[in-house]
């Protein structure tokens, strides 16, 4: 009975979805589109990142790495598998549909394959040395890209089209992944192994002391962020028409580090909210023209020292939380 | 937590303040932009939008490019804009960030209404944002971008400089037959596509010459260090070594090259060309020959006045990317007068029929391709300046 | 042969800055465990101040003239961009990362990285984007020995970065300040009850290790041609993976990092191919970390629970 409720829940979102899009895509004009687009993707790679910085407490500067190896593979599979896919259904958006899907599951895959190869020996490291690391790996991914002739080097790859890859990420497929993204995040971080992972997170030599996996957990939960930056760069590439290894620089990982930060380490909420912060902020700083990033970077320092647990620190947005706030209640933590 | 109510809050504005300004702006549905009635339609100033690296590590080449666009516009102001209409230049930086330049692109046409739009000077940004120019069909004029992709887009992509293969041929030919050169050393910048596709060209044209290319080095944008490869080249039987980066590195590898007693002829491209050249090559960067847009020394009296005019603005010379700018401005400016508006398919047609513009840069000639079809000078450094050698045409 | 050994002695020039650089990371990351990431950027702006103490005492119509600049200059000049940068250091210590000492370990570290980014974006606006040619504080005369070339700037950079080593080996093992250190680094906590100004102490670590930066900025200047505000980015990172290779919290140990990594950045440059030598930087690192993370000279510290 319950999957029913679920099931049925699950396609009232999507239908929802769907139309909210459709109605977007018809009122609202392209460039607010995009915003709307990246800060989707944003909140996909802040959720996922959420997972192994937030909730387990080890921390990755180098999830570009795992964006750029699900953007190249998810473009490549999306290259070979559309024509095959169109000459099967037909083309159009049910092909279109199939393919970028389906390409966003291989680079997923792919991308959780190199958060295992980087995650296994690192994994045993702990707070700046980890940190170190993964910034090694992913600065050494983005270098093998930009050596790689066959999928253009240093210009990048974006397919035969002169006009680039095809435009299939659209406000439905960004925010249905989002759901899925964070409906993955919120039931790990609310099972039993999320608990573990905050158990790591607060004290690792305690956790194991009480017979918890640390090792495997942490493996586990970098694993899954790497999917998700994986999916992410998969909606980027087909967003952008192309990419190219200086997409997924050091900056990238930085950025992705403040929009959890800005949004409090270890709360979905927080991650959303960071995420959407971080494309929308840019945008409007824009009248702000070189002192831009001069902004940027201040506004980081003064959220660290003046609120260093983020926006919503480690709380959540939840019905539970909003209704005692309605009663007057103190929010549970 | 009043703090957090006030952020909260702020968040909220900033959210309708997005709104606000889409619905003041637009004020319709998407795509409306590029109709008859669309953003040149009215009394009012005209916007050109310019999008380019205004801050980041390329913002060097941006803000050159973005001077001399200003100065270009305000020159077609003071004479009494197009068709009556004063232009008004908005310039969107991209940080050198590829998304950023599709931002751009996208806030230039929704937001800022342009009716046409200048930039990029990197290929790869010109790609992002031309691949959104040709969808919304706003013609774009990229003023230097190289790579043979960026106008392959569609057709309302152009671009006002020559293109890689035909510069890579121009040094090819002039090594082989002016410098009698049989055995090149190739030193690109792998981070660059702008470099390796120059450096392929180069190879593509000077090995079926019978020239070889004895060994390819590299380095990375950001490298300032070149020893090692300068001296890997010292010990192979290289005559030269074409040297296809931008002048914030060629200065200091030509400075290391007279350290560890390279003496070969350095080659280069159009990315040399700048005042910062001489002032970091010193000595070691004469003797060098560098294929070039247009020479400063046997220039005509339009070029002059260029050089001249920046020189008074900006109290330094124009680079070449400044050059290319101006032009880029002209050539738009040119094509909407001859449309007699700024309707954008009436606009890119008379870009696609520009022909023999008279130019900072040369003669302009919109190819079929829609990329510029002008001559290539090669300049030979002499006492820190460069001097006109020869011309190679198309 | 030839080719080899000027890849070596290219190597350790280079690697001599990096080794500088390092100090300043070593020497804050033993006594704060704080990657001190805006660090390069002390360094970009030590380079800096250089330029334009050089540039204010007329070095531009001495060099049109054909002078030498004096070296009484040349020393005033790197006394200038050491103070600047102690100065910035110290400065950065004390609105940035003091407020935060006290937070979860990672806090300090994304203020580090937000002050890093800060002066990065302040340094294209001040100073502009463009490189620019460093002045030739030092004449520079090359000589030629069997084919390998050696520059005085080349010597001048090894034997400087030699003798501030050894200053600041004494300075830690001979001096009260770098007793203080010592014990600071060892538990912070215990070196305040026994009466040692943690604050002061902190605040001259990062004082000393900005004025190293600062010298090694001019020294890289001086060889490398031009300096630019990003030039601190990568050479940045490589000095901290030399300061993790030799050992952090180890003054030789930067010094062996150093030269380690500007060694194996030319010889893999020259002979493997250029396209991935920081690919095989960071592989180093990586392998270190995993491997030997203490570094080659550093001490295992048994982490107490």
């Amino acid at each position: 009975m319950r999957w029913l409720v679920r099931g049925a829940v699950a396609a009232a979102v999507l239908a929802g979805l769907l139309g909210l899009a459709r109605v977007i895509e018809g009122g609202l004009m392209e460039y607010a589109q995009r915003v709307l687009l990246l800060a989707g993707i944003n909140v996909i790679l802040a959720v996922g990142l959420n997972l192994i910085n937030g909730t387990t407490g080890q921390f990755s500067i180098g999830h570009a790495g795992f964006m750029a190896v699900g953007a190249y593979t998810c473009a490549w599979v999306g290259q070979h598998l559309a024509p095959g896919v169109a000459g099967a259904v037909g083309a159009g958006a049910i092909a279109d549909a199939i393919s970028l899907n389906a390409a966003l599951v291989s680079g997923a895959v792919t991308a959780a394959l190199a958060g295992v190869i980087v995650g296994v020996p690192s994994l045993r490291l702990k707070g700046d040395y980890l940190a170190i690391v993964t910034l090694g790996f992913g600065e050494i991914i983005r270098i093998v890209f930009n050596n790689w002739k066959a999928l253009g080097g240093a210009t990048g790859y974006s397919g035969e089209d002169p006009a680039g890859l095809p435009a299939w990420t659209t406000l439905f497929w960004v925010y249905a992944w989002v759901v899925v993204i964070i409906t993955v995040v919120r039931n790990v971080t609310f099972s039993q192994t999320g608990r573990s992972l905050i158990a790591i997170r607060e004290d690792e030599v305690a956790a194991e002391a009480m017979a918890t996996p640390t090792t495997r957990l942490k493996v586990v939960a970098f694993v899954l962020s790497a999917a998700a930056a994986g999916v992410a760069g998969g909606l980027f590439a087909h967003l952008q028409a192309g990419i190219r290894p200086e997409d997924f620089r050091l900056e990238k990982s930085i950025d992705m580090i403040v929009m959890i930060i800005v949004g409090g380490l270890g709360s979905i909420t927080g991650a959303v909210v960071g995420g959407v912060f971080m494309a929308v902020a840019l945008e409007l700083m824009r009248d702000l023209e070189e002192y831009r990033l001069v902004l940027y970077a201040l506004l980081l320092i003064l959220i660290m020292i003046l609120r260093p647990e983020g926006l919503f620190g480690s709380r959540e947005l939840s019905f539970g939380w909003l209704r005692r706030k309605a009663r007057g209640g103190e929010p549970a933590s | 937590m009043i703090r957090r109510r006030t952020l909260i809050a702020l968040l909220t504005l900033s959210a309708v303040y997005a709104g606000c300004k889409k619905d003041g702006a637009a004020g319709g549905p998407a795509g409306a932009t590029s109709g008859s009635a669309g953003p040149g339609a009215g009394s009012g100033e005209v916007v050109v939008g310019h999008y380019a690296s205004m801050t980041g590590s390329e913002a060097h080449f941006g803000q050159d490019t973005d001077k001399a666009i200003r100065m270009a516009i305000d020159e077609v102001n003071g004479s009494g804009g197009v068709v009556g209409r004063k232009l008004k230049v908005v310039t969107v930086d991209t940080r050198g960030d590829a998304a950023e330049a599709a931002n751009a692109v996208t806030r230039l046409i929704d937001v800022e209404r342009s009716v046409a739009i200048l930039g990029e000077v990197a290929s790869s940004l010109s790609l992002p944002g031309g691949r959104i120019a040709q969808r919304r069909k706003i013609p774009m004029v990229s003023p230097s971008s190289t790579n043979p992709k960026v106008t392959e887009i569609g057709d309302y992509v152009f671009r006002v400089c020559f293109i890689d293969p035909f510069q890579g041929k121009v040094m090819a030919k002039f090594a082989k037959e002016n410098l009698k050169i049989e055995r090149v050393a190739v030193l690109k910048d792998q981070k660059s596509d702008y470099s390796i596709g120059l450096a392929d060209a180069f190879k593509a044209a000077f090995e079926p010459t019978g020239g070889k290319i004895v060994v390819e080095q590299s380095y990375s944008k950001g490298d300032t260090d070149f020893s090692a490869q300068l001296t890997a080249i010292k010990n192979t039987d290289a005559q030269a070594i074409f040297v296809p980066g931008y002048y914030t590195d060629v200065g200091a590898i030509a400075k290391t090259a007279e350290r560890l007693g390279v003496k070969l002829i350095l080659l280069g491209g159009d990315g040399w060309d700048s005042p910062d050249l001489f002032k970091i090559g010193g000595n070691a960067i004469n003797g060098a020959y560098f294929s070039n847009h247009f020479a400063p020394d046997a220039a005509t009296p339009k070029a002059k006045k260029f050089v001249a005019d920046f020189k008074a603005k900006h109290g330094v010379e124009p680079t070449g990317l400044g050059a290319l700018g101006w032009d880029a401005a002209m050539v738009l400016v040119e094509a909407m007068k001859k449309a007699g508006g700024f309707e954008a398919d009436a606009v890119r047609k008379a870009l696609s029929e520009t022909r023999d513009f008279e130019g900072v840069t040369g003669k302009i000639t919109m190819d079929p391709q829609r990329n510029a079809n002008k001559s290539a000078v090669v300049l030979k450094v002499v006492d820190g300046a460069a001097k006109y050698e020869t011309t190679v045409e198309p | 042969m030839s080719q080899l050994l000027q890849q070596i002695v290219n190597g350790l020039s280079l690697g001599s800055i990096y080794a500088l650089i390092a100090l300043g990371y070593t020497m804050v990351y033993g006594i704060l465990k704080l990657i001190n990431f805006a660090h390069s950027e002390v360094f970009m702006v030590g380079a800096y101040a250089g330029y334009f103490a050089a540039t204010w005492l007329g070095i531009e119509s001495m060099e049109a003239a054909g002078q030498a600049f004096p070296l009484y200059l040349a020393v005033g000049v790197l006394l200038v961009a050491m103070a600047s940068s102690a100065a910035l250091g110290m400065a950065i210590e004390r609105l940035a990362y003091r407020p935060v000492r006290n937070a979860p370990r990672l806090t300090p570290l994304i203020t580090a990285i937000g002050v890093s980014l800060l002066l990065q974006n302040l340094g294209l606006l001040v100073f502009g984007p463009n490189p620019r040619r460093y002045p030739p504080v030092l004449k520079e005369v090359t000589y030629e020995l069997g084919g390998v070339v050696l520059t005085n700037v080349k010597v001048t950079i090894f034997v400087v970065t030699l003798l501030l080593m050894v200053g600041l080996q004494l300075l830690v093992h001979r001096t009260w300040t770098g007793k203080a250190m010592r014990a600071v680094s060892v538990n912070l906590d215990a070196a305040k009850l026994m009466g040692i100004d943690t604050n002061r102490t902190i605040a001259a670590t990062f004082g000393i290790g900005s004025a190293l930066a600062a010298a090694g900025g001019i020294l890289f200047g001086l060889d490398q041609i031009t300096i630019n505000p990003l030039m601190g980015v990568l050479t940045g990172l490589k000095a901290f993976v030399a300061a993790v290779l030799g050992g952090i919290g180890n003054v030789p140990g930067a010094m062996l990092g150093g030269l380690l990594i500007g060694l194996s950045e030319q010889l893999v440059a020259g002979y493997v191919s250029p396209d991935y030598r920081d690919a095989i930087t960071f592989l180093v690192l990586i392998a270190i970390l995993i491997f030997r993370p203490e570094g080659l000279l550093g001490v295992v510290r048994q982490e107490k629970v």
